[in-house]
């Protein structure tokens, strides 16, 4: 899915650490062994992928609150239970990653603490909100097609857990991609007030999702140990350019304007050229003050409360039943 | 933090294909049967198993990676162990 954290690094990396084991370490990751959780590691490595891991993981979860969104007005049975499928795949992709997080020795309760309290970033788009139903099917083509571009190099990642939880989840993605263009064909196809509203959906979900993937390499400073690491495969800007050449005729299928004045196809180079991302707003998203930040993160905070109860009530529920098996076995002594 | 932590599971799941159960993940539950129920919802949403299994994660005992030259140094040197070993006769044919 989402992975904007691919651009942070923890920099206290390799300080005090032993320089025999950190060559050991980069030659396995040379070789492309695979780092499991039992491994020696250099603590940078652990920290930047608990953090990478984890915000993954986060971004998998808000953003199952854009699309809930739509959930009770889906307009037929058939997009309804696509939604709600896909919705619940959102879920089950960041039990995924909390999961491998959990393996580098991070609990579940301290990653959730982070989200909630607003410690820990999640993927910027998730800060957009949905206006129409036009905009579920934008999300579905530009925002899951640019997180599968993101996505595919990291089943490759060095580290073993995060790559196998990627292969899972890249599985299970494709369907969401298809269902969102599909949605958008029908719409473009019946009338042109709904064209007109794919129109308006693709406006303002075109830039945000070109953001997804992080600021430029020439302002990505942590991109180097990242790919040394092989925790990152492409850099951001390549990743870019190959989710534009893949969409842009997409969209002219769809027979859409893409909203940027600029954008031209380059014969010599084969590859579509765009416009200036406004990197004020991504930075501003980012710091906490997009359109839905805080509705986001006071959703997840309202759930989370709301569901202690649950918590509670099943464990204490366990207990008993420890408990009572415990009596059974007194009793049959 | 106030409220009590839930178990970890690790999860291994058979698939139709008739393999042995292979570890897929982890799941946070209070009880097995929770887990199971939670390992269901979270791993298997394609049809993707026949059969699940949950074990405490506390309770997985692994060997140490660092110790692995030791662990497993013995049987590299076994090459008596492998078929190529031994030398028969072309005209035996297969065996």
């Amino acid at each position: 899915m989402y992975t904007q954290a691919l651009n942070a690094r923890d920099t206290e990396a390799g300080a005090v650490e032993d320089a025999d084991r950190v060559a050991a370490f980069q030659a396995r990751v040379d070789a492309e062994e695979k780092i499991e959780p039992n491994d020696w590691m250099p603590e940078g490595y652990r920290k930047t992928l608990v953090r990478q891991i984890s915000q993954h993981a986060h971004s998998e979860i808000v953003g199952m609150l854009p699309e809930g969104n739509w959930i009770s007005r889906a307009p037929t049975l058939k997009r309804k239970a696509a939604l709600l499928a896909k919705v619940q795949d959102e879920g089950g992709h960041g039990l995924y990653l909390y999961s491998a997080a959990e393996t580098l020795g991070v609990s579940r309760e301290e990653l959730t603490e982070q989200l909630l309290s607003g410690k820990a970033k999640y993927s910027s788009i998730f800060n957009y909100p949905t206006l129409t139903w036009a905009d579920i099917g934008a999300i579905g083509w530009l925002v899951d097609g640019a997180a599968i571009m993101n996505q595919i190099p990291l089943c490759r990642c060095s580290f073993g857990p995060y790559s196998r939880a990627m292969i899972r989840v890249c599985k299970e993605e494709s369907f969401h991609q298809r269902q969102g263009y599909e949605l958008l064909l029908e719409m473009v196809r019946s009338s042109k007030e709904q064209k007109e509203m794919v129109q308006d959906a693709l406006n303002r979900w075109w830039w945000p999702s070109l953001m997804m993937f992080g600021p430029s390499d020439t302002d990505s400073k942590h991109s180097a140990q990242s790919m040394a690491w092989k925790i990152k495969r492409f850099t951001n800007d390549e990743l870019r350019q190959k989710f534009i050449d893949a969409t842009v005729p997409q969209a002219h299928y769809l027979g859409l304007t893409i909203p940027d004045d600029k954008l031209a196809f380059n014969e010599e180079s084969g590859h579509w050229e765009f416009g200036e991302i406004d990197w004020d707003e991504f930075m501003r998203v980012v710091a906490g003050n997009g359109p839905c930040n805080r509705e986001r993160l006071a959703a997840r905070n309202k759930a989370h409360a709301d569901g202690a109860w649950v918590r509670e009530a099943a464990l204490a529920y366990s207990q008993k039943r420890a408990d009572r098996r415990e009596a059974a076995r007194h009793a049959a002594e | 933090m106030t409220e009590k932590t839930t178990p970890l599971w690790e999860v291994f799941i058979r698939s139709r294909t008739g393999m042995a159960h292979r570890h897929c993940g982890s799941v946070h539950a209070g009880d097995a049967e929770m887990a199971l129920q939670a390992a269901r919802d979270v791993y298997t949403r394609r049809g993707e198993g026949l059969s699940i299994w949950v074990v405490p994660s506390a309770e997985i005992i692994a060997s140490d990676p660092a110790q692995k030259d030791e662990m497993f140094e013995p049987t590299a040197s076994k090459i008596y162990r492998h078929p190529t070993f031994y030398e028969i006769p072309e005209e035996v044919g297969n065996m």
